[in-house]
């Protein structure tokens, strides 16, 4: 026992050296960047697009994190700014193809740009619908938030199963008879440049490095937001809304910052898988997509961006690679496929007793912020309970001395 | 300095405030007091912005300030210490003071105003990484004041600093409001210490059920039978 309790905290300690954080780091980095790589070689595709799909998840959790994480605001329904982000990305982007043909710039087979040309603005659609809801309920905390913001959810993927506007083409999803979703540019010049002999640079390989550069992307933009002003005022709003609001901290705002941030990303999000999987429809927005990436965030641990990312790649690959396990032959006899696609049905079910789990034994989640492990496990009781005996001796010796001031 | 005139505060349905009108000025101290539920926190949170007044004006400096958001009102330097210290529990001592200073920018005029309070609580300075929810309470009292004069208050405005607190700590307290006051800040402070608040406080204010019933100097109002009977205990 000891040996192995050893075993681990030398393990552990070099992690925490400098060297051993750079090493970390750079294994990191080379299984994320090659791994994919050596899958798509070996001509295994449905792994690559299990990397890209984790991806997008770790976006979704990282923007949703904003949200329930910075500024303690509980969003049950943020899959809508998923949803708004593919659907608004698509139909802008079938705008342009449209207005570019006409204009005589594009011609039969359109090379298609748009999702370059619209990832500036995939934001934005997202961060308004979450301006909108945000708006409404910021008077609302804790259940209520929650039960409002799920509703939304619901009203949204309600809204484009009914074909709202006529530009969501209903359940049958987009792109619609006659619309169609070209291959994008930098995606048929990686086919062509980067394959070599039975590797090929696939379309799935090609958006994976995409989610990967946006993964990176809202990580240095999170933890500077983190640093910020607005990331202080957040904290402090989590902590004591009214304390905050004698601060100075405009409440409001401060709110309103943290839907349409997290929304943002969530847009960004939707507009990416859109592009990616070139078909979108109401289907991949229900609710359970939500409670996913609450999970997620919750399981890694709020507030904290290695947390978040951990729990959605735990939560988004464990499936799959379970079921990808039971196929392989070295584990056949250990789980059939029958038995690992049950996994996978009963995936909720695990879930769902794995929070509660996690909630009785670790509430801050598998890689918490230090200052949100704070706020749910306060201090050791015991501890707390000395400091106060001394305090309060500090506090009663001073009875005699008048040097307090 | 300030003048709240014949505020009216609700509720939903309950008027809390039944037309207070109350003035300060510049480098007093004035205090209000009465008896639990009188509509003294109200007060001061209709000042503050937390609440707004249905009617009546408030001013500030000349400037309409009634029924302005919390945050805007905390810029015209009016700060509100609020009942129950209200610290940012998780937070260490020193985050907490620059919390104060959230609004400011002038590193050199923070840094400035950190030792001013750290001088005046040399208990805080000894606790600058404590957690604040780990401080007593008279520490935590003391590190509410020291926040709210991190902001740089024209006017500071103290809900029951003396509450749940040791006799001792709470002589602490008042000794601290009176240096600041001589240091120049201007002060309105809730009490439900009237003997304490009174002896410290130029005027004074006395509050039944959202009125004023009473109003004069500090020692005055000491001297006033009513009061004596009421607020300080006396047959
Ligand atoms: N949040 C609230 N909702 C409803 N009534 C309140 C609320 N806060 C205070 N009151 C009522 O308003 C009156 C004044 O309260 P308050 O200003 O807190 O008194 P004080 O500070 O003088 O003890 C009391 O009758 C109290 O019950
Ligand atoms: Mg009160």
């Amino acid at each position: 026992m000891t040996a192995i309790k050893n075993g681990i905290q030398s393990v552990t300690g070099f992690f925490s050296t400098r060297p051993g954080k750079i090493a970390f780091y750079v294994v990191l980095a080379l299984f994320t960047l090659l791994m994919p790589v050596y899958f798509q070689s070996v001509g295994n595709a449905f792994m690559v697009r299990i990397f890209a799909l984790v991806g997008i998840y770790v976006l979704l959790a990282l923007g949703l994190n904003i949200v329930v994480g910075y500024a303690g605001l509980l969003n049950l329904g943020y899959i809508a700014f998923y949803a708004v982000g593919a659907y608004a990305g698509m139909n802008l982007g079938f705008l342009m193809q449209e207005l570019l043909m006409g204009l005589g710039f594009l011609g039969e087979k359109p090379e298609n740009w748009s999702y370059w040309a619209l990832l500036p603005f995939a934001a934005v659609p997202g961060a308004v619908a979450g301006i909108m809801i945000g708006g409404p309920v910021l008077r609302l905390r804790g259940d209520y938030l929650a039960i409002v913001t799920l509703g939304f959810g619901e009203i949204v993927r309600i809204a484009i199963t009914n074909n709202i506007g006529g530009i969501t083409n209903g359940a049958s999803g987009l792109p619609a008879i006659g619309q169609r979703v070209a291959p994008v540019a930098g995606q048929e010049w990686a086919r062509l440049n980067l394959s070599s002999g039975n590797f090929i640079f696939s379309k799935d390989l090609y958006w994976y490095y995409i989610i990967v550069a946006l993964v990176l992307f809202a990580v240095l933009v999170i933890t500077r937001l983190d640093n910020s002003r607005l990331g202080r005022a957040w904290v402090a709003m989590r902590e004591d809304e009214v304390a905050a609001a004698s601060v100075g901290v405009n409440i409001l705002t401060t709110k309103l910052w943290a839907f349409a941030l997290g929304a943002a990303w969530g847009g960004i999000a939707g507009h990416t898988y859109a592009y990616w999987v070139g078909f979108i429809s109401p289907e991949s927005f229900n609710f359970m997509e939500s409670v996913l990436v609450v999970c997620m965030v919750v399981l890694g641990g709020m507030g904290s961006i290695p947390g978040t990312i951990l729990g959605a790649v735990i939560i988004t690959a464990a499936p799959e690679v379970i079921r990808a396990m039971a196929a392989s032959p070295a584990f056949s006899g250990i789980l059939t496929a029958e038995q690992a696609s049950l996994v996978g049905d009963y995936r909720f079910l695990i879930f769902g007793g794995l929070m509660v789990v996690m909630m009785a034994i670790r509430p801050q989640g598998i890689l918490p912020s230090k200052r949100r492990a704070r706020e749910l496990h306060p201090v050791d009781e015991k501890v707390l309970a000395q400091e106060n005996q001394q305090l309060w001796e500090a506090e009663h010796k001073h009875n005699t001395d008048s040097d307090i001031l | 300095m300030l003048k709240v005139n014949d505020i009216h505060t609700f509720y939903g349905k309950i008027e809390a405030l039944k037309g207070i009108s109350i003035e300060v000025q510049e480098g007093e101290i004035v205090t209000l007091i009465g008896a639990n539920g009188a509509g003294k926190s109200t007060t001061l949170k209709t000042i503050s912005g937390q609440l707004a007044p249905l009617h009546g004006s408030i001013e500030f400096l000349g400037e309409a300030i009634s029924g302005m958001p919390s945050h805007a009102v905390t810029a015209k330097h009016v700060i509100q210490v609020p009942e129950g210290r209200r610290i940012f529990p998780q937070m260490s001592v020193r985050e907490n003071l620059d919390m104060g200073a959230f609004l400011r920018n002038d590193k050199e005029g923070i840094a400035e105003d950190l030792e001013k309070v750290l001088d005046l609580f040399p208990r805080l300075r000894e606790r600058l990484a404590q957690k604040g929810g780990t401080l007593s309470g008279g520490e935590q009292q003391m590190l509410a004041i020291a926040r709210g004069m991190m902001a740089r208050p024209k006017l500071l405005m103290l809900d029951e600093p003396s509450m749940g607190l040791a006799p001792v700590i709470v002589d602490v307290i008042f000794e601290t409001i009176k240096r600041l006051n001589e240091a120049g800040t201007t002060i309105l402070l809730v009490e439900q210490n009237a003997a304490m608040a009174l002896q410290v406080a130029h005027r004074g204010y006395v509050l039944e059920t959202g009125s004023v019933v009473l109003q004069g100097g500090g020692t005055e109002l000491l001297r006033n039978e009513q009061v004596r009977k009421t607020y300080l205990g006396e047959v």
